[in-house]
């Protein structure tokens, strides 16, 4: 039993059911991401953690503690709101200590626990304004120092940076993720932005129409994708998957990829046991970083294959330039350096890292497994 | 270009203007000239009424007309003035106001926030009794309160009141906080507080204009009517626009016209002052909801 034991958990409305059997354990001090596109599931999943909605199937508890039915104020959760959700007619300090309140706590504790967490938070000079009077940051602020005060079991939060313009987004990302390798505690967060799931989970569940697809370590989920779905879905911009078929060429598989014009290209497998599939098709996934300019291809890769293509766009954009060319009859994207010396329209040696190349079963689109 | 930025569609001439502003002056003077009738008349003494000179400014002032709708001017058979019946108006609509607009505010709470099932039609039926005329609970309305036993009393006005006041009531605070955040009211629910408490910490506080629309709406309906009034509540638990009746209809000999223009003002003072004094919230709280922000 995990910390927080998410067990064979179901949401019906009526006869629509929205999540199905989920299973996730989450242990003490874990930061894990729920993370997928709208109405896959992952808010409801939350809230029901939380006590907001009902249980249909399953148990979920908490330190052994099942909590069906229980009510969310003694689940000893804290929960921050996409909306953040400040009480507008309450100062922050107000807003800050009304959990404690409701539960009971004396005057003195709260001033205590308010002004450690004002402390924390370096929010101790706004504690006498209103939430109106503060910018989008701030309110990010109090309604996660509302949350902290509690001293709660578990966090949950709730796509809780999608209000904030790009730039004060990634700073509260840096310090939500410093606040938990500080306190230690247990985070459900839930996002759409696969950036924050990479960046600050410890587990990462991918979710699409109400299953969970993927449960992982962000390098799991990003270097093995279970199917085509994580696979697209994590990273940015996309992994590429195009239509492949296995061949053998010298007893070694080999995936026979259509090139815009002239004959196919074909390149090498890393991973043995493909060679059960020659003849068959298959989708094959490549994310845009294994495909470079020889120069800066990987060197602790013992594959790298070399494939001549025509050029379609360059897209410098600042760090790298990507590099659009057409395989398998799709638009494929190479991150290449920043002064790559690629033109439109030329062809060009780019070199493959089949080390990092997923393969899919065209059919179920799960993946190959070595 | 800075010439040409200038020209808008909004921008008038001084010609045009002097004229809105000439027929805003005219109309608006048109639309005082009762109250100006009202108040003129008041302020002298019968004679002069009576002499024909209605439009014309009092040659004497006096503030006897008022002296005397106030505290000894026939009604009925008693020569009480007007007060002990301003009273009863005011302990039937202050009362009245304030239980159906807390009920009405519970009521909006209840239907936005705590969904149930058959929430739609129970607040539709409540919409229903806004448009149910007053004639008709009438009868059945008198029976109630005869066996309540609060037939002809101020409290049985009260309990008309607040139960024809629960459907506008419940559709304003419903209207106002169906746009209410609901993550508020989840968040409240986490930090552990209960119904009532939600309601009185998060949601009323927020509610200031729409509870100024409510009592202004409930208090102008409340202070204005008459059929109630006069059905349920005649002889000394009258309210002020049954006892007006009384006074203007009931003079003996000479009709003391200066007398009732003075009460007729006075009956329709605390409206008008509830219009000055709240009524830019009306305008505000109408609009809430409408626009964000």
């Amino acid at each position: 039993m995990g910390f927080l034991d998410i067990n064979n958990v179901t949401k019906s409305y009526g006869a629509v059911e929205v999540l199905h059997r989920v299973d996730i354990e989450v242990e003490e001090g874990e930061f894990l991401v729920l993370v997928g596109p709208s109405g896959c599931g992952k808010s409801t999943l939350l809230n029901m953690i939380a006590g907001l909605e009902s249980i249909t199937g399953g148990e979920i508890s908490i330190k052994d503690r099942v909590m069906n039915g229980v009510h969310p104020s003694k689940r000893n959760i804290a929960m921050v709101f996409q909306s953040y959700a400040l009480y507008p007619n309450m100062s922050v300090a107000q807003n800050i200590t009304f959990g404690l309140e409701m539960h009971g706590t004396p005057k003195p504790e709260r001033d205590q626990a308010l002004k450690e967490v004002g402390a924390l938070l370096q929010i101790d000079h706004l504690l006498d304004r209103k939430p109106g009077q503060l910018s989008g940051g701030q309110r990010q602020r109090v309604a996660m120092g509302r949350a902290l005060v509690r001293n709660p079991d578990v966090f949950l939060f709730d796509e809780p940076l999608s209000n904030l313009d790009a730039k004060l987004r990634v700073d509260m990302r840096t310090e939500i993720k410093k606040l938990h390798q500080k306190l230690k505690t247990t985070i459900v967060y839930v996002t759409h932005d696969q950036i924050e799931a990479m960046t600050l989970s410890t587990r990462i569940a991918v979710m699409f129409n109400g299953y969970v697809q993927q449960l992982g370590t962000p390098k799991e989920i990003y270097d093995t994708p279970e199917n085509v779905f994580v696979a697209t879905f994590m990273g940015s911009p996309a992994m590429n998957v195009v239509p492949a078929k296995v061949e053998m060429v010298d007893g070694l598989p080999h995936a026979r990829i259509a090139r815009a014009d002239g004959d196919d290209a074909l390149l090498a497998f890393a991973q043995e046991n493909m060679a059960e599939w020659a003849g068959k098709n298959i989708l094959l996934g490549i994310r845009p970083e294994a495909i470079t300019d020889p120069e800066s291809a990987d060197r602790a890769s013992n594959s790298i294959a070399a494939m001549s293509n025509r050029v379609g766009v360059t897209e410098p954009a600042g760090a790298d330039t990507f590099v659009t060319m057409i395989l398998g009859g799709k638009d494929v994207i190479a991150r290449m350096r920043a002064d790559t010396t690629v033109a439109a329209g030329e062809m060009f040696d780019f070199a493959v890292n089949m080390e990092k190349a997923v393969a899919f079963d065209p059919q179920t689109e799960a993946r190959i497994k070595p | 270009m800075a010439v040409a930025s200038n020209e808008n569609a909004m921008r008038t001439s001084r010609v045009t203007r002097v004229l809105i502003y000439v027929t805003l002056l005219v109309f608006s003077l048109f639309y005082l000239l009762p109250l100006g009738i009202m108040l003129i008349n008041s302020l002298k003494p019968l004679s002069e009424i009576t002499g024909g000179g209605m439009i014309a400014l009092p040659q004497q002032w006096t503030i006897e007309p008022w002296l005397s709708a106030w505290s000894s001017a026939q009604i009925g058979v008693e020569p009480t003035g007007l007060r002990p019946y301003f009273m009863n108006s005011i302990a039937m609509a202050v009362p009245a106001v304030i239980i159906s607009t807390v009920i009405g505010a519970l009521n909006g709470y209840v239907l936005t926030k705590w969904h149930f099932r058959g929430a739609t039609i129970v607040f539709g039926l409540l919409l229903f009794s806004c448009f149910i005329p007053f004639q008709i609970v009438l009868i059945p309305m008198a029976r109630i309160l005869g066996i309540l036993e609060i037939a002809g009393t101020t409290y049985g006005l009260i309990l008309v009141h607040v139960v024809y006041g629960i459907g506008f009531s419940t559709l304003y605070f419903r209207n106002y906080y169906a746009a209410f955040p609901t993550e508020l009211v989840r968040a409240a629910q986490i930090d552990g507080a209960g119904f009532f408490q939600i309601f009185w910490r998060i949601m009323l506080p927020s509610s200031g204009p729409i509870i100024a629309v409510c009592c202004i709406w409930q208090f102008t309906n409340i202070w204005n009517d008459f059929l109630f009034g006069a059905s349920f509540a005649s002889g000394g638990a009258a309210p002020m626009t049954v006892a007006l009746n009384n006074l203007v209809n009931s003079s003996t000999g000479v009709r003391e016209y200066n007398v009732h223009f003075a009460g007729a003002i006075m009956a329709a003072a605390p409206t008008l002052l509830v219009y000055i004094v709240a009524g830019r919230y009306f305008v505000r709280g109408l609009m809430a909801g409408s626009v964000k922000g």
